[in-house]
């Protein structure tokens, strides 16, 4: 205790800050009670998918009691040809779902960047939209259009889908990134005697590719693992992989379903960590 | 300056609105080659605006400007014969330092190998040799200011365009810094037009300088001239500190003025050009003197009590407060260590000057 409050004193000789009987908000997580709070919340939400990828190495037909370790499951989630030709699907779509979405999100991210134009705010929350609108409500719209337009349902609508829903994720991501870049390296660049494109190549673009490149992450995350959507939009032989987990899971939960998810959660946590990394590390570099 | 020499930048009639802001009224000068001119003024009056204009960033409203004989008018920023140093640097965070200084040697296709070997040389130039692989991440503020110079010198710019070049550095590498950018235009020979807020480092900077205030340029002098002639009220009080009183002009006769001003009676000070009406009359404070007793005639004097001694060590600012109704400041050198002859408030002093050292000003 002593130590503690001699680290805390050492730590802030800066900040002649009046000492105050009130609590630094980060001293509660050194109190037992909420200690035990925290430790609760993290099994509520862990445990389920902790759970799960444990029992995707149990070698029983079910999922109640252990018997030991198997990679079976995982070997007949593979030589499942449904569930493979689902994945397949998913990785058709979301491939191509990236590269469209990352090329006008990051134009979109650019322009609203750049750009001051009447209504700009409107816009600016009109394309945020899709972000906070409930997912059943977009895959509502986007089902009624396609009938309305008499569009086949299929991998064609998912992949637009996805693409409509991918946009605004991918833009914010670069805008975030963009609001750090002085206007004036632009305009250094243009003293110096590039033209434009030029300086949007060798300048512009270059400070943007973090942000492009965990918008792409991310786009390609959310295609994945998107299920409501997807679900409204897909029409026979365009199962997706979590489609397939779904329909797998109505029939009975064995662990090859398990084995499924898990492949997927892998999948999704190293896209997201790699995301995140390329993120913090471009935001320390920027940061002088 | 020899006027016979051809201007390298003529300013002509030049005004920019941004929609109701008028940021340069009517401006109109000429900036000679080989000066180190220097645009001062108060935040706001339009001196950035001006400078951007030179290099192309902001078009003129009417006016056009000329360099090295050019109009300028439809040359778009990356052909003029001139470059920038921005007031944030702008040094690009993702190009290693030597990268940032060919850059603009590379874009407009000078070899490889030829662009490198003239960086490095740049580099010299401002004593960053051995630097050229770190990334800007990892220099100073005073580091990254002489990158951003090397960048645009090594162009060899017939103009140097200098934005508040030292206002981001810390007191101490701003003066050697001065002195450091007065030695390098001497190196290089170039034109430089830097731009300040900074009265000290326009006059201990520049050749000449443009005060400007509210978007008009008020007066181009030299340095000297700038604070022994100011022209108007504005010029003497922004470039060093001035007393003023109001008077009223009672004569004008072979040379001489004569002024009625409140506390002080009739004075007479040399004068030439025309003068009429409601007039300031100011000396500076440095150039006045302090006494127990009424100095001999031939001085302008004025009856003062000390309210306040602010001691400065090499000299000491004091402040009386006059019969003329108005706050006076003067300085006294701190000549000799005793401190037996210090001033105390309240003592009632007279403060004398010469009328050679007095300024008239109209306006
Ligand atoms: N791009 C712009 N749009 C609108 N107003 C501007 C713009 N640039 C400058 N101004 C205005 O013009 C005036 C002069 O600005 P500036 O040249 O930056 O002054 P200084 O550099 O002397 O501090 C200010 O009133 C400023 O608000
Ligand atoms: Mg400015």
């Amino acid at each position: 205790m002593n130590a503690k409050l001699e680290t805390a004193a050492t730590a802030a000789p800066t900040a002649p800050i009046k000492r105050r009987e009130r609590r630094n908000p980060l001293d509660y997580s050194s109190m037992r009670w909420m200690q035990i709070v925290l430790a609760g919340n993290f099994m509520f939400l862990y445990f389920p998918i902790l759970a799960l990828v444990a029992f995707s190495f149990n070698d029983s037909k079910r999922n109640i009691t252990w018997q030991g370790f198997t990679l079976k499951y995982y070997e007949k989630a593979w030589n499942n040809i449904a569930l493979h030709d689902a994945f397949m699907n998913t990785m058709t779509i979301a491939t191509i779902s990236t590269l469209v979405s990352t090329t006008f999100g990051t134009m979109l991210g650019l322009a609203i960047y750049r750009y001051k134009f009447p209504g700009k705010a409107l816009y600016d929350g009109w394309i945020h939209l899709p972000i906070v609108i409930p997912e059943i409500c977009m895959g509502v719209s986007m089902l009624a259009f396609f009938a309305a337009m008499n569009i086949p349902l299929g991998i064609f609508t998912i992949t637009v889908s996805h693409i409509a829903f991918s946009i605004p994720f991918v833009a914010v991501v670069v805008r975030a990134r963009m609001s750090g870049f002085d206007p004036s390296f632009e305009e250094a660049s243009t003293d110096l005697g590039a033209n434009q494109w030029q300086t949007f190549w060798n300048v512009t673009f270059p400070y943007m590719m973090p942000g492009v490149v965990a918008g792409a992450l991310l786009a390609f995350t959310l295609s994945l693992d998107d299920f409501v959507i997807t679900f409204f939009t897909s029409g026979p032989g365009s199962t997706t992989f979590p489609i397939k987990i779904y329909s797998m899971v109505r029939f009975s939960v064995t662990p090859e379903v398990n084995a499924a998810s898990t492949a997927l959660i892998v999948i999704t946590l190293t896209l997201t960590i790699t995301a995140m990394t390329i993120q913090s590390r471009s935001a320390r570099r920027q940061g002088k | 300056m020899t006027e016979a020499r051809k201007p390298i930048i003529r300013i002509r009639n030049i005004t920019k609105r941004f929609g109701s802001v008028v940021a340069c009224d009517n401006v109109d000068f000429d900036i000679y080659p080989g000066e180190f001119f220097a645009l001062l003024g108060p935040s706001g009056c339009g001196k950035t605006t001006l400078l951007r204009m030179l290099a192309g960033f902001e078009s003129a409203s009417e006016g056009e400007i000329e360099i090295d004989g050019q109009p300028m008018l439809d040359v778009p920023p990356n052909k003029r014969p001139v470059n920038m140093v921005f007031q944030s640097y702008a040094v690009f965070p993702h190009m290693t330092v030597l990268d940032n200084v060919a850059y603009g040697l590379k874009v407009t296709g000078v070899p490889k190998a030829e662009a490198r070997a003239r960086a490095e040389e740049a580099l010299g130039l401002v004593h960053l040799e051995g630097y050229g692989q770190r990334m800007p991440d990892q220099l100073s503020g005073g580091q990254r200011q002489r990158v951003a110079l090397a960048r645009a010198l090594v162009k060899k710019p017939k103009v140097l365009l200098l934005d508040e070049p030292l206002s981001a550095l810390d007191a101490k590498l701003r003066d050697a810094m001065r002195l450091e950018l007065v030695r390098l235009q001497h190196t290089v020979g170039i034109t430089f037009v830097i731009v300040t807020h900074d009265q000290d480092e326009a006059l201990s900077m520049a050749d000449r300088a443009a005060v400007m205030e509210r978007g008009k340029v008020m007066q181009i002098a030299g340095p000297g001239d700038l604070y022994e002639h100011p022209n108007s009220r504005f010029v003497a009080d922004f470039i060093g500190k001035v007393n003023v009183f109001e008077g009223k002009v009672s004569g004008v006769s072979g040379g001489r003025l004569a002024v009625e001003v409140g506390g002080m009676g009739r004075i007479e000070v040399p004068h030439d050009g025309v003068a009429q009406g409601d007039v300031g009359i100011a000396v500076r404070p440095e150039k006045t003197r302090l006494s127990k007793d009424r100095p001999a005639s031939g001085l302008i004097v004025l009856k003062g009590k000390v309210t306040d001694v602010a001691y400065y060590g090499n000299e000491s600012h004091i402040l009386l407060d006059t019969d003329a109704g108005v706050q006076v400041t003067t300085t006294v050198q701190n000549e000799k260590r005793s401190t037996d002859a210090a001033m105390t408030i309240g003592d009632d002093m007279w403060i004398s000057w010469s009328p050679e050292d007095t300024l008239v000003l109209n306006g």
